[in-house]
């Protein structure tokens, strides 16, 4: 393996474990990132000459820890701040071999207070996964600029916070979580926005919902949350015809699916179901587990996913739940009282620019024979349509007959 | 604030497309414009006639300059845009993802100026 290709792997594999150990030592993640920055750059101009280490990681953190000492003596020295240099100077010497993972207090710590909720989920993309502000802003729909601003600002935010990035309580990891879930799964929700799946985001979110899983594994929620992506993740190809077309689920071949993925999907859950702590991301996934159970039972069992909704929606009251709520209704009491349902739904005015509203409103007032109201209603889904996958499949002229 | 929403595509790709295709297009705009409206973010927003259609004028040392076609060849026209009205920068990107045009061209998107307010 080449230097470049090795920096890579380590990139992929490392970056997240070796930040969160110095942001750990150092208190500061801006700092940290730099000093992880000039430690992956040093490699590209070392290991190509002198070939690549035995420990590539062990090289990284000790590289990156000596940027960070050296950057810490200089603001040291400027500020004659010693309370600074005794800090580091009480750290041990040379890394351990086998450092310990502080990914989740990384975690924990980008869901601080101190941060604005809808930067959390791109803050941990770039502290886990290096993911630069360009990618994550084009998967929120935001300008690079803007997005890597608001990343510095969160960053001084957390400084300024003095959050801990060293591992809390038991108790405290509890408390926190609900906050690190809600941002992975805003992220993968930005990566399949408009239900389209176009985004590669919703790959990297499953992958940090699976980390959380095994960083965490005595919290349901953090299993429920990753066996929800996973099998959302595992229906994702077959959303897509081989023309590229937009297939939706009901039409979707369940050969197509991610047999694999859909079974750590389930052992995830079950694991979760042990725990006796049941919450919103085990209702969802135990949703898409039904929806997966039409691989072998050859129907989708609607009367069970309606019961789960049902429990779901007074539990969230969320508007989206509602929407899904009524299509599984009308699966189980007919067209006309999942279209009441969802009329009901839509008096939230947060639906108005939610393309799968629309869409499902489209196809449920088209078997309960509203045509007109069909038709507007696909056109509205259409217009809101993000993917031109699913944008063609509204416009069809027969979207209303096949489903 | 108002937002411009300007498509940039390849004039060449459009005339080649088939009828079908073209009449699709035209549907997927018009279900985005209705959209707009519902949403009451359109201000306005037109379709150009092709480049080859345009003039550019300039004034040199006080003589106008009439050319044909416009300024720069570049592979990509101004096809058409939008004016629309919404609370942010970021909202005006979430309409531009949606623009029909964003799939084969490219969409700019450029805030109005304000006239600033005199103190």
């Amino acid at each position: 393996m080449n230097a470049q290709a090795a920096a890579e792997r380590a990139a992929r594999q490392s970056y997240g474990r070796l930040l969160a150990w110095l942001a750990a030592r150092g208190g500061d993640l801006a700092a940290a990132e730099d000093a992880l920055a000039d430690a992956f750059a040093a490699a590209l101009v070392h290991w190509p000459a002198a070939g690549v280490p035995d420990r590539p990681e062990a090289w990284l953190l000790t590289t990156a820890r000596r940027r960070l000492l050296d950057q810490h003596r200089r603001r040291a020295t400027a500020r004659a701040a010693a309370p600074d240099l005794l800090h580091q100077a009480s750290l041990p010497p040379d890394p351990p071999a086998a450092f310990p993972d502080h990914r989740l207090a990384l975690l924990l710590a980008c869901a601080d207070p101190a941060v604005d909720p809808a930067l959390r989920a791109p803050l941990m993309l770039q502290a886990v996964l290096g993911l630069d502000a360009a990618r994550i802003g084009s998967a929120f729909l935001v300008a690079p600029a803007a997005m890597g601003q608001r990343l510095v600002r969160a960053k001084r935010r957390l400084r300024e916070a003095g959050a801990r990035f060293a591992l809390p309580e038991p108790e405290h990891v509890a408390d926190r979580l609900p906050d690190v879930l809600a941002a992975i799964y805003a992220a993968y929700a930005a990566g399949a926005a408009d239900g389209g799946d176009a985004g590669a985001l919703a790959e990297e979110a499953e992958w940090l919902a699976r980390l959380l899983a095994g960083l965490a594994p005595l919290q349901p929620e953090a299993l429920g949350l990753a066996a929800l992506l996973l099998h959302l993740q595992a229906r994702r190809a077959a959303g897509r015809d081989a023309a590229g077309g937009y297939v939706p689920l009901s039409a979707q071949d369940p050969r197509r699916w991610d047999g694999a993925r859909q079974h750590e999907a389930e052992s995830l859950l079950a694991r979760a179901a042990r725990l006796g702590a049941p919450g919103r991301y085990q209702w969802e996934a135990a949703i898409a587990s039904a929806h997966a159970a039409r691989a072998r039972l050859g129907h989708t069992p609607w009367g069970e996913i309606l019961l789960i909704y049902n429990a779901l929606l007074a539990a969230t009251g969320s508007p989206v739940v509602a929407v899904n709520r009524a299509v599984a209704l009308a699966e189980v009491q007919g067209a006309a009282a999942g279209l009441a349902a969802l009329r009901r739904a839509g008096r939230d005015a947060r639906l108005a620019g939610y393309q799968p509203y629309w869409a499902a409103l489209a196809a449920l007032a088209d078997r309960a024979g509203e045509a007109e109201a069909a038709l507007q209603a696909r056109r509205r889904a259409a217009g809101l349509a993000t993917d031109p996958a699913v944008r063609a499949f509204l416009l069809r002229p027969d979207a209303g007959v096949s489903r | 604030m108002q937002a411009m929403l300007m498509i940039w595509s390849e004039e060449a790709a459009w005339n080649a497309m088939p009828p079908a295709a073209q009449a699709e297009a035209m549907g997927a705009y018009r279900a985005y414009a209705e959209a707009l409206r519902e949403a009451g973010a359109m201000v306005g927003g037109e379709r150009l006639l092709p480049s080859a259609s345009a003039a550019t004028v300039t004034l040199r040392d006080g003589a106008p300059q009439v050319l044909d076609g416009p300024y720069a060849e570049t592979r990509e026209q101004l096809g058409g845009y939008f004016l629309i009205e919404v609370p942010d920068m970021e909202a005006a990107i979430r309409w531009a993802a949606r623009c029909p045009g964003a799939a084969h061209g490219r969409i700019e998107v450029r805030q109005v100026w304000q006239m600033p307010v005199a103190a």
